[in-house]
């Protein structure tokens, strides 16, 4: 599979580099420092969906002994932008101020408070007195733009900043469209006609560590900030925008993260940074569990219905995807989210007329953003239902339905050109696809072909349900990572990359490119990340870009040091550098003549015509290579019950050259688990004045270890020729999945469709009663 | 109020407030291994060894533990020198953004103490109270495993591997 050779860094499990230090608990993370002086920053939350803020006096808190600074909408300025971590000019609406006048949702934010310590910060949050005039509220998105809704942004001054469909005055927040061949021909000349609609709740990313922020002044009057962000230098320009302070005075690092998910790519971090410059002190904003749950952002709730149209022999005739999706109060990753509802689902199957209609809905409820899956999580429901019930319906195995129809290597799709993020996309050609063979290996493993006979048939009941999927690596042209590398005295190199390693083990995986490019061992390479004072530029971890584009970026940054090192040796051994080779051991040879990179260095820094062997270098996206998965599952229904148990759960995923297999395996498991909690158990329950009534882990429920079924992954190898060592991406393409392939084993279960999530004992035992189950 | 505490075998003289909780009194004694994650035991990111019992520390008072003896991830290993637990968890991929993972290990570290060959399902038990986002566990349970088949080589422990449960912080 490997069409660059061998590879000795490379395509193994290398330990992760920063294992041990998280293991042991080094003092690692945002929160594990201690800032002498440092205040305590505490918000006061809007109790209130919708509300105009009539009157808000300060003066008790401020009185109090201890407290540092309290600011209200009367004390910043307004400067509307977007919380969404994107790349500038942010497809995502400026509609968000840092305090606003009006809030939106319960748990807007309505003030800030630092103090001396947090039970002090408490107490003063209680003492601000506000007027509200109560305004009537939205909840239900696909009422959002009905005649007489109320106008959550009526404000004038809210906009979006590209040329895209905003239509405020009607809830819309974001609008897209597409049409490719004629879809109304192509259905009316169809022999099987499918049509799903399915609904996605409101979930949260739950990253164990909740978002945590600490700024101060430094010692040259700079702000800098030590942020639990996936996207430090959106950080730095958002803080810079929100708070009116030149990019040049900032600092943003991110230490270790205990994970993002998406809901770290959110820049939440100018209100501390507010606090931090009006008192001059350091000040830290950490976010409680609740707080998480409510006030940082949340998936997209949506509604996705697939229209499908198919001839006798199995021929897709036309595909329709409409999906509304909720970005609640603020329009974070509006369009984007419901852009990528088609681009990473509709180019999946082979089919000539193709359409899509998609909304993003404001509401009075949490604010949605980016999260793991984004969008191709919502409409992949409803596209691999309706897959599974056009091959009930055509007499097909579902998994020769796909099989027959999939994209292929060296295949375009006019989706990929008429569909991007917020703009026109890109066409690019499949330049790898293991689809097949996931389908294959995945079928085997889960025992497909003699399902029918372990069914059973008294009050417990089997099914098994199956899906594939796609994603995308990196946003195409838009996307840019970096990387720069230099050689120490000992033969060693820092690697200091923009890029954001939250978990996922990116550092590890671009050390180990760097290694294999630069021709020496994982434990030679000192990696440093996300500071933006001394790394590159990198967008951040998101949109599946790490190890495809940043990696890309330290492999064209480690061939440029290696042509160095090719040089200095060359010229030790009195050879030419074509005669030099780097068996990547950390030596060079020529003939029967070697000299380690110790010696090259030394070479380089103390001996003669010195120089700083060392690069930089930068990579952009051309293409957004999709990896492949399919993905199966057994479940067993409990009739009397509707409870449903998930027994065992196949993911095989092609994601080009795995870098590092274990981790690539992390990646796929921990977005199965968390796909699995989405489907059988997650969701954010609001009362009906949208207070958000389960935000905690005892009524929330995500999965621990007794929740998990048997989990099976399987990596299929490919070769992609655009990525580092022919490498695409893994981390979001797998929570795709439980959805519809837990649905698509329930109704092969026992016959009934779970069309809306989560897939509750309650919701299966309504949908069972009266099919002739037991009482 | 001072608070009399063993932590990792050296007395402690804590200065905590009376409501003050473990997890707070810990941290501000420089046990940043210990991680605040939900304060309502819920998520066992915060979990310590109460004399030898996995706790959660955000639901015990420091004041009240006088004379007791806690056990932080600290205590156990360092990078140079990990803990086999810390060690298997680190090669079998166990560490993804790595918050949960001190309270896993010490967690695994009851486990492995009260019998040193658990099975799979007694892993998984143990690790009930404990929440991962990164992972599906599959590979902190295999590391468990696998270090208990290390220590169990090197002859520490027990030896049973039927010993009374232990698992689940309380």
């Amino acid at each position: 599979m490997s069409r660059g050779g061998e590879t000795k860094v490379v395509g193994h499990s290398e330990r992760k580099v920063d294992a041990l230090a998280l293991a042991s608990g080094q003092p690692l993370f945002t929160d594990d420092v201690d800032v002498p002086g440092l205040l305590h920053a505490k918000v006061l939350w809007s109790p209130h969906a919708h509300a105009r803020i009539v009157r808000i006096d300060a003066s008790k808190a401020r009185a109090l002994p201890g407290v540092a600074c309290v600011l209200t909408h009367e004390d910043v300025p307004r400067i509307l932008k977007t919380t969404a971590g994107q790349g500038w000019p942010e497809p995502s609406p400026y509609d968000t101020p840092m305090l606003p006048d009006k809030v939106r949702y319960v748990g807007d934010r309505v003030a800030a408070v630092a103090a001396e310590t947090r039970e002090i910060a408490e107490q003063a949050v209680r003492l601000i007195e506000v007027e509200y005039e109560v305004l009537p509220a939205l909840f239900d998105l696909r009422a959002a733009d009905a005649p007489g809704a109320p106008v959550i942004h009526d404000e004038p001054d809210a906009k979006a900043i590209i040329p895209v469909p905003y239509w405020p005055e009607r809830n819309v927040a974001a609008h897209v469209d597409m049409r490719i061949g004629d879809i109304d021909a192509a259905f009316d000349a169809s022999d099987v006609v499918v049509d799903r609609e399915v609904e996605t709740q409101y979930g949260q990313h739950c990253p164990i560590e909740p978002h945590v922020t600490i700024c101060r002044i430094d010692e040259y009057g700079r702000l800098h900030i030590r942020t639990s962000t996936q996207v430090p230098f959106h950080v730095r320009r958002i803080v810079a925008q929100a708070c009116e302070v030149p990019v040049r005075r900032i600092r943003v690092v991110k230490p270790r993260i205990g994970g993002g998910f998406g809901a770290k790519q959110e820049v939440l971090e100018d209100l501390v940074a507010m606090l931090c410059l009006r008192t001059g002190r350091p000040v830290k904003l950490e976010y409680t569990r609740s707080e998480e749950f409510v006030s940082s952002r949340t998936r997209h709730p949506a509604v996705s219905r697939v229209k499908v149209g198919f001839g006798r022999d199995g021929t897709m005739k036309a595909l329709y995807l409409r999906a509304r999706t909720n970005t609640g109060a603020y329009g974070s990753h509006a369009l984007t989210v419901v852009c990528n509802c088609g681009a990473k689902t509709l180019p999946l199957y082979h089919c000539e007329n193709v359409g899509f209609d998609g909304d993003s809905v404001y509401t009075n409820l949490p604010v949605a953003g980016a999260y793991r899956g984004y969008g191709g999580t919502q409409a992949a429901f409803a596209l691999e239902v309706a897959m599974d019930e056009a091959a009930r319906a055509l007499g097909k195995d579902p998994v020769d339905l796909r099989r027959a129809l999939h994209i292929r290597e060296g295949e375009g799709s006019p989706v990929f050109r008429a569909l991007g993020e917020g703009q026109e996309g890109v066409e690019q050609k499949i330049g790898s696809c293991g689809l097949a063979r996931c389908l294959d290996l995945g079928a085997e493993a889960i025992g497909w072909k003699d399902r029918e006979s372990r069914r059973g048939s008294g009050r417990f009941r089997r099914g098994f349900g199956m899906c594939a999927l796609m994603q995308g690596s990196s946003i195409p042209e838009i996307d840019m990572g970096s990387a720069s590398m230099k050689m120490n005295d000992d033969g060693s190199f820092n690697l200091l990359v923009g890029a954001t390693d939250l978990g996922t083990g990116s550092d590890t995986i671009l050390a180990q490119i760097a290694a294999e490019a630069v021709g020496t061992t994982l434990d030679r390479m000192i990696v440093y990340s996300s500071d933006t004072d001394l790394t590159p530029f990198d967008v951040g971890a998101y949109a599946s870009s790490t190890t495809y584009l940043s990696g890309e970026a330290v492999r064209k940054t480690a061939l440029l040091v290696r042509g160095q090192v090719v040089e200095v040796a060359a010229r030790m051994m009195r050879v030419e550098p074509a005669d030099v080779d780097l068996p990547g051991d950390g030596t060079a040879r020529a003939g029967g003549k070697s000299v380690t990179f110790e010696d090259v260095a030394r070479h380089a820094l103390y001996a003669r015509d010195q120089f700083q062997i060392g690069a930089i270098g930068s990579a952009i996206s051309h293409a957004s290579p999709p990896p492949f998965s399919a993905h199966f599952a057994e479940v067993e229904v409990d009739t009397a019950t509707g409870k449903v148990r998930v027994v065992k759960y196949v993911a095989a995923v092609d994601c080009g050259t795995a870098i590092n297999p274990k981790l690539a395996e992390g990646q796929i498991e921990g977005a199965v688990a968390n796909g699995i909690g989405y489907a059988m158990t997650e969701e954010m329950v609001f009362n009906d004045r949208g207070l958000c009534l389960n935000a905690s882990f005892r009524h929330y429920r995500i999965p621990g270890t007794l929740d998990m079924p048997e989990m099976v992954t399987i990596l299929v190898p490919t070769y992609e020729p655009t990525g580092p060592y022919g490498a695409k991406s893994v981390s979001e393409i797998c929570i795709n999945g439980p959805l519809p392939v837990l649905s698509n084993a329930i109704f092969d279960a026992v016959g009934v469709r779970l069309a809306r999530a989560p897939f509750t004992a309650e919701r299966v035992w309504r949908a069972l009663s009266g099919k002739g189950f037991g009482t | 109020m001072t608070a009399n505490i063993e932590v990792n075998g050296a007395p402690r003289a804590l200065e905590v407030d009376p409501g003050e909780t473990l997890l707070d009194a810990l941290r501000a004694a420089g046990f940043k291994g210990v991680k605040r994650g939900c304060e309502n035991g819920t998520c066992g990111s915060c979990v310590v060894l109460l004399d030898g019992v996995p706790h959660f520390s955000c639901l015990l008072l420091a004041a009240a533990l006088d004379g007791r003896k806690v056990t932080t991830i600290e205590g156990l290993g360092t990078p140079d020198a990990p803990h086999p637990i810390m060690r298997a968890f680190a090669e079998e991929a166990g560490v993804q953004c790595g918050y949960c993972t001190p309270g896993m290990v010490l967690s695994a570290k009851a486990l492995l103490d009260a019998g040193p060959r658990p099975t799979e399902a007694e892993v998984r038990e143990a690790f009930d109270g404990h929440l991962c986002r990164c992972t599906g566990y599959v590979k902190q349970v295999q590391a468990v495993l696998r270090a208990a088949a290390e220590l169990g080589n090197t002859g520490t422990g027990t030896g049973s591997g039927t010993g009374e449960r232990t698992g689940g912080a309380r």
